[in-house]
């Protein structure tokens, strides 16, 4: 069975003066229609490259994109700037981090709205700003008619979020990718804007990659989470089962480093070391430099041997030790080890 | 609004008088001696003295800057007593050279001076924003390497050099292009807009060569700094053509600087294109202004000193005016 969205075998690597940077290195993701996955991974670990390469913003660029990223049954890589665009925002919406930056600071919401929707539909400005209006309401602004007269600056920052989910919706795509969507927002408001967007997701049924730091939300949001590390996939898996049995060592570093899930914020805390570099990738396993397991494996191995993504039912680790049996549940324990040391940073 | 540009027009009056008594006073306080500038040739102490006299220059300082002051707000007698001859309002004095009436002599010059600034603007706007913003989309590969290239080569060319070298190509060994009439100064009038045209290309790309590679620079820089903002991320993710984006998205946002730097340009060469107006010999406010300066006519330099910081200060509140309209986050108030 083919998945709504499969993504394989995805390389983004960018040209720059200091040689090439690869921004992902062989992600895999797929994905079914109305599922929720969270894609978590620290800083850098390619996140946001992945989604804007799955949303073609890398077309027309220097960037090298390679792979396949198959949606219904169309590989968006092999689409042309002008084709793809028939699925950004019409089948594809997207939201970011920050909604003050990602709104136009001389049109008005509505406008932005209106637009959006009129891009993909042949209906007059006025039509169109009924749409905007709607859909203003249906994201829970308050006096939606004359707040779409009002430019982005003029609400507040929840509102602001709200209003860019207003306008990723507005064609009601089939699949809805948030870039971090909350980061940007205070606590209580960060709690409104889950709740909204898990209850369109629930009206449309549509698909969500949801980007994240914050293994709370995706705890509270995702049916399926999606480790990355290094560009790559390193771990997915449904919710409960990354949760109870991580099989990744950098998966159990990062609940390990993760405080309490009740804790308010259920922000994630660095592990030791630091990403490989993106300029020169290391042969073997990208997480070797920092993995406390690899030192149980025969010498060399996880250096020398780039891990492939095994299956395990609905559960894939890419981990040479998880491969031999060396981290089932009540093995060594890993994420001990990680725990300690994360303690001193 | 109103009272924004009451407030405006009120700091303007003020700067204003504040030019106008810097001027008078380095005038005034200056090494120049107009009463011996103005009595010409066979000289004698006695005859400096009359000049003295009829210019009003034996008055004491500030009456003399009083007496020149009130006659923007009434007319005034100008002259030695009992020779005086009416000035009417807005008296500006009368030139120490020659007598005449300065208010008429700004009238005369002034279409001049907009003949080569209109022109100079709309070749200068067009060539540097269109080609600084096809850099900035072409951004390293060869088109842009070229106009960024060449830019850097237009603004280190001073207008007398790139003036003399196009008088001597086209005027001079081409014979394409005529040398600058002092009978044409407006696209009305009998020769008709086309001799206009040619009578000032000249002078216009004099000043717009200049101009344009300092306006593809600016261009350029903002509209690479506007590709690469989020919201522009976002018009991509929406779906949009790459022409909207570009220019509804890109362009509204990444022009502002680019107009505040019109404006401002504008309102300085309408004080008169000094050097232009010397090379081509264009008898405008910058070509009178220098000969003014040069022989100690008083009258006259101020008049256009005052005359050029008007503009300048009115195409600021203008520039203000524009911004507002075009940021809705600058409140006007
Ligand atoms: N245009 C680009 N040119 C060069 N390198 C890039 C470019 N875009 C991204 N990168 C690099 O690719 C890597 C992955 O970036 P990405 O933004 O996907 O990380 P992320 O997982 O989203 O991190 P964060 O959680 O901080 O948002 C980073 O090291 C970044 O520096
Ligand atoms: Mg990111």
């Amino acid at each position: 069975m083919t998945s709504f969205l499969s993504v394989k075998d995805l390389h983004v690597e960018f040209p720059t003066d200091d040689g090439l940077v690869s921004a992902v290195n062989g992600m895999d993701l797929s994905l079914e229609r109305g599922e929720t996955v969270g894609l978590v991974g620290e800083s850098g670990s390619g996140k946001s490259v992945t989604t804007q390469a799955i949303m073609g913003l890398f077309k027309d660029s220097k960037a090298r994109v390679s792979g396949t990223i198959d949606f219904e049954g169309t590989d968006l890589i092999s689409l042309s700037e002008n084709r793809m665009r028939e699925y950004r925002g019409k089948k594809i919406g997207m939201i970011f981090q920050d909604p003050l930056s990602a709104m136009h600071p001389f049109y008005t919401v509505g406008e932005q709205i209106a637009e959006a929707y009129r891009v993909h539909n042949q209906v007059s400005k006025k039509a169109a700003k009924e749409v905007a209006v709607d859909m203003l309401g249906r994201v829970g602004i308050p006096a939606a008619r004359s707040r779409a007269d009002s430019y982005p600056h003029e609400f507040s920052g929840g509102m602001r979020q709200r209003a860019m989910i207003a306008m990723a919706l507005v064609c009601e795509p089939e699949l809805l990718i948030a870039d971090e969507p909350t980061t940007a927002l205070d606590v209580t408001v960060q709690a409104q804007i889950l709740d909204l967007i898990s209850g369109l997701q629930q009206e449309t049924n549509s698909a969500v990659i949801f980007v994240t730091h914050d293994l709370g939300v995706v705890a509270e949001l995702c049916q399926r989470v999606v480790v990355m590390y290094g560009g790559q996939c390193v771990e997915q898996a449904p919710v409960r089962t990354i949760f109870r049995e991580p099989g990744h060592p950098y998966t159990r570093g990062l609940m390990a480093s993760m405080p309490a899930l009740s804790d308010e914020t259920g922000r994630l805390k660095p592990i030791p070391g630091s990403p490989p570099a993106l300029l020169d990738l290391p042969k073997g396993c990208l997480f070797a430099e920092r993995c406390e397991v690899a030192k149980l494996l025969p010498e060399g191995l996880c250096r020398e041997e780039r891990p492939l993504l095994r299956i395990h039912g609905d559960h894939e680790v890419r981990c040479h030790a998880h491969e031999r049996g060396l981290l089932a549940v009540g093995g060594p324990s890993a994420a001990g080890n990680m725990k300690g040391e994360s303690a001193d940073v | 609004m109103i009272a924004f540009l009451l407030r405006r027009l009120g700091a303007m009056l003020l700067l204003l008088i504040v030019v106008s008594f810097i001027t008078f006073s380095l005038f005034h306080f200056g090494p120049a001696d107009p009463a011996s500038a103005a009595c010409g040739q066979e000289c004698t102490p006695d005859r400096v003295e009359q000049a003295r006299i009829a210019l009003g220059l034996d008055k004491p300082f500030f009456v003399q800057y009083l007496t020149y002051m009130s006659g923007f707000i009434m007319p005034r007698m100008i002259g030695a007593p009992g020779a005086e001859s009416a000035c009417a309002w807005p008296c500006l004095g009368k030139s120490f050279q020659t007598n005449e009436n300065v208010t008429d002599m700004i009238a005369n010059a002034l279409p001049f001076t907009l003949s080569i600034a209109i022109g100079a603007v709309v070749l200068w706007t067009i060539a540097g924003v269109g080609l600084g913003l096809l850099a900035a989309m072409r951004k390293g590969k060869a088109a842009d390497r070229i106009i960024v290239g060449g830019a850097s080569v237009g603004v280190s060319l001073p207008i007398p050099v790139t003036g003399l070298v196009l008088l001597l190509v086209f005027v001079g060994i081409l014979h394409v292009l005529p040398f600058t009439s002092n009978s044409i100064n407006s696209p009305f009038g009998a020769a008709g807009p086309w001799a206009w045209v040619l009578n000032y290309l000249l002078p216009w790309l004099a000043i717009a060569i200049l101009f344009s590679a300092q306006y593809i620079r600016v261009t350029r820089s903002n509209m690479i700094e506007t590709f690469n903002e989020d919201f522009m991320r976002t018009a991509r993710a929406k779906g949009l053509a790459r022409r909207s984006i570009v220019f509804k998205h890109g362009v509204r946002a990444g022009i502002t600087p680019v107009v505040t730097m019109l404006g401002m340009d504008i309102g300085g060469l309408l004080g008169g294109a000094v050097l232009t107006e010397q090379i081509f010999s264009v008898p405008g406010l910058g070509f009178t202004a220098v000969h003014a300066a040069t022989s100690g006519d008083l009258p006259v330099t101020m008049a256009i000193t005052m005359l050029a910081a008007f503009f300048i200060i009115v195409a600021s509140v203008v520039v203000d005016l524009v911004y507002a309209a075009i940021d809705p986050r600058v409140r006007i108030n």
